[in-house]
């Protein structure tokens, strides 16, 4: 089922004389979802996308524009009318009922025609168990489990209801690194396995590129870009989405166009054939140095962090946004630099322009 | 840990000297007395040791009284005034639109005199030769004819005495339940929201299981707090409770030591260990049922 968000708008009202301005949390947020995929929100904190993922879910309702899934309009209906699965950041399992009422509650809501026996839900637990791995935790209470295996009962208790599509609110932010990288190849699994369209909220790039097929960046309740994570990556549409995406984080500096020629400190670094003279943010990804000897780029050179498979160059720059620049270079490329100084030519596909004012994209 | 326990005993010295001066000494002091048969105060002498003391006081009527008061009291007034009190406190965390009034409003009652709350309820009750007080007046209107509930029928004065018990327990209860409230989770209710879960099934299945250590601590400490009644049975029935039929155990005991019948501290002290053990049981019992239904 395709989802389509619609011109949505959300304002929260001033608060009193310090905040008169109404809020907007998310602006004219246009976005359509295909079926059967997993969405990433990605961005930083107070961007909007948590408020995004609670306007899927109904909990809270939208200033204006609106939400189909599939078809129908569904901006009006209640949460409990959309059939929604959410996870929540914190999981919100109940800590006074075992794994299994925990994922039986939500069936054990139905009325009518739709309600279900004992044995029929019990079977439904078990399946939701089985996909998540936890069928043998069924008897314990949230409290007596590990943040990975809560995660695992918030999923399945999500899921046991059929939902038409799954919201996933921040849902590694509480796990340790080492269940983070499981954790998310097991979301990854958990999607492909059952098709359901899925969207999740992150702050942490990494995560949102490595299991997303789609991802969408906002900044300030804004839509920044949308895309395949490599397309983004390998195309950002501004500076912010340059700098937001990959890790370690991208190079900028303060440049000049000058006759066709990309200048940093005075040096002509790249041909930018065909553009105007004007100032310039030039961003380079740390894969985008290759140190030559006799490279057009010099900066101080600072150390060097070695990571087994590649080396990290450490150095410095003038016209550099930060005190030190990253370059990721292979171990054979890594030669000792001669003297205080280390040089480097730029790879012209890992070098991104942008206005200086404005930070939209010039393309070369 | 071995080496350090005659340290940690000499840390714990001070507070197990004023506990077992305060506390221990006197407990076994009136276990002592209520043993002791014709004691005598002024010369501070008796003539043997027995259990006379206790069937004394079992089979005084005006014991008996208090007992079946104490009892009638602390059964009718622990439920209803832990019930309205979550009714209210529900009502007060779903409102939001002049919470803090109402805040202040129920919980004027704590802070207020218990005499000067009794005197307002005698106006409120009592039937005087010029007025039969403004209750009377409201229950003309249904045409119900005028009762007098401080010195009139047996029911009646229950009735008054637990209104003013459930009314004078209820700001607390309500301050602490609110707070229970407030500190559960919204995210909770966010999910049963998701999941379609009624209100009522929100309630009783979200609700009420986590504030359920809160609610059995108010049972608790109510049922203790009910079993100890005296100062609101003297601020609407006066001081003389045993002629008004409206004596509680601890007002009993008073009587027995300083009362114008009184001055046998024997019989008082025998009083005074039976209500701790019928506390003692209640708060037992109320404990092992609070494990079964009480979760964390």
């Amino acid at each position: 089922m395709n989802v389509t968000l619609q011109n949505l708008t959300k304002e929260f009202p001033g608060r009193g004389k310090k905040q008169p301005q109404p809020v907007v949390a998310v602006k004219d947020f246009t976005f359509r979802i295909p079926h059967g995929k997993l969405v990433g929100l990605l961005g930083p904190s107070g961007c909007g996308k948590s408020t995004t993922l609670n306007l899927l879910s109904g909990l809270q309702k939208p200033t204006s524009g609106r939400i189909f899934f599939g078809e129908d309009d569904v901006t009006d209906l209640p949460p409990e009318h959309r059939g929604v699965g959410l996870v929540f950041q914190n999981y919100a399992l109940y800590p006074h009922l075992t794994v299994k009422q925990n994922i039986t509650f939500p069936l054990e809501n139905r009325k009518g025609k739709e309600k279900l026996t004992k044995a029929q839900m019990a079977q439904m637990a078990l399946e939701a168990a089985k996909l998540v791995q936890i069928q043998e935790l069924m008897d314990r209470r949230p409290g007596e489990l590990s943040g990975g295996q809560q995660q695992r009962v918030a999923i399945a208790r999500a899921l046991v209801k059929m939902p038409r599509i799954l919201l996933l609110d921040e849902p590694l932010s509480n796990l340790d690194a080492r269940l983070r990288l499981q954790t998310r190849e097991e979301i990854r699994r958990i999607q492909r396995s059952t098709g359901i369209t899925t969207v999740f909220v992150t702050h942490d790039q990494e995560e949102a590129m490595s299991i997303s097929d789609l991802i969408v960046v906002m900044k300030d309740g804004v839509i920044q870009q949308t895309g395949a994570p490599q397309a983004v990556y390998d195309d950002p549409a501004n500076l912010f989405v340059a700098r937001f995406l990959g890790n370690p984080p991208i190079n900028a500096f303060a440049g000049d166009i000058r006759g066709g020629q990309l200048y940093l400190g005075g040096e002509a670094v790249l041909q930018t054939p065909g553009l105007p003279d004007q100032p310039v943010t030039a961003a380079v990804r740390p894969e985008g140095f290759l140190p030559q000897a006799d490279g057009p780029l010099r900066c101080a050179f600072r150390g060097v962090e070695v990571m087994g498979r590649d080396v990290t160059i450490l150095s410095a720059h003038p016209d550099h946004h930060a005190p030190v620049i990253r370059a990721i270079v292979s171990a054979r490329e890594a030669a000792a630099p001669a003297g205080d100084n280390v040089r480097f030519a730029l790879k012209p596909d890992k070098v991104f322009l942008f206005h200086r004012d404005t930070g939209e994209r010039i393309r070369f | 840990m071995e080496k350090n326990q005659p340290k940690g005993w000499l840390y714990l010295l001070p507070a197990m000297a004023f506990l077992g001066a305060f506390l221990v000494y006197p407990l076994v002091d009136v276990c002592v007395y209520s043993l002791e048969e014709g004691y005598n105060f002024a010369s501070q002498t008796y003539w043997g040791v027995g259990l006379y003391n206790y069937s004394y006081v079992l089979r005084d009527p005006y014991f008996l009284q208090a007992v079946k008061n104490t009892f009638l009291l602390v059964i009718i007034t622990v439920p209803v005034s832990t019930g309205l009190s979550l009714l209210i406190s529900l009502a007060l965390s779903s409102v939001r639109r002049l919470r803090e009034l109402y805040q202040t409003i129920y919980f004027l009652p704590y802070v207020t005199n218990t005499l000067a709350v009794g005197l307002v309820f005698m106006i409120l009750f009592k039937r005087t030769p010029y007025t039969d007080g403004l209750a009377n007046l409201v229950l003309s209107w249904f045409g119900v004819a005028p009762i007098d509930f401080i010195d009139g029928p047996y029911w009646a004065k229950m009735l008054v005495l637990c209104l003013y018990t459930v009314w004078i327990v209820m700001p607390f209860k309500i301050l602490i339940l609110t707070s229970a409230l407030a500190s559960v989770d919204p995210t909770y209710y966010n999910a049963a929201r998701i999941d379609g879960t009624s209100k009522l099934r929100i309630f009783t299945r979200i609700t009420l299981p986590m504030i359920s250590p809160t609610v059995f601590y108010l049972v608790i400490t109510g049922f203790i707090g009910a079993f100890k009644a005296y100062s609101d049975a003297v601020a609407l029935f006066g001081v003389d409770l045993n002629a008004a039929g409206m004596n509680t155990i601890v007002g009993y005991i008073y009587d027995m030591l300083y009362g114008d019948a009184g001055g046998y501290p024997s019989y008082a002290s025998a009083a005074a260990i039976i209500l701790f053990v019928i506390v003692l049981t209640i708060t037992c019992i109320n404990l092992s049922v609070s494990r079964k239904h009480v979760h964390y």
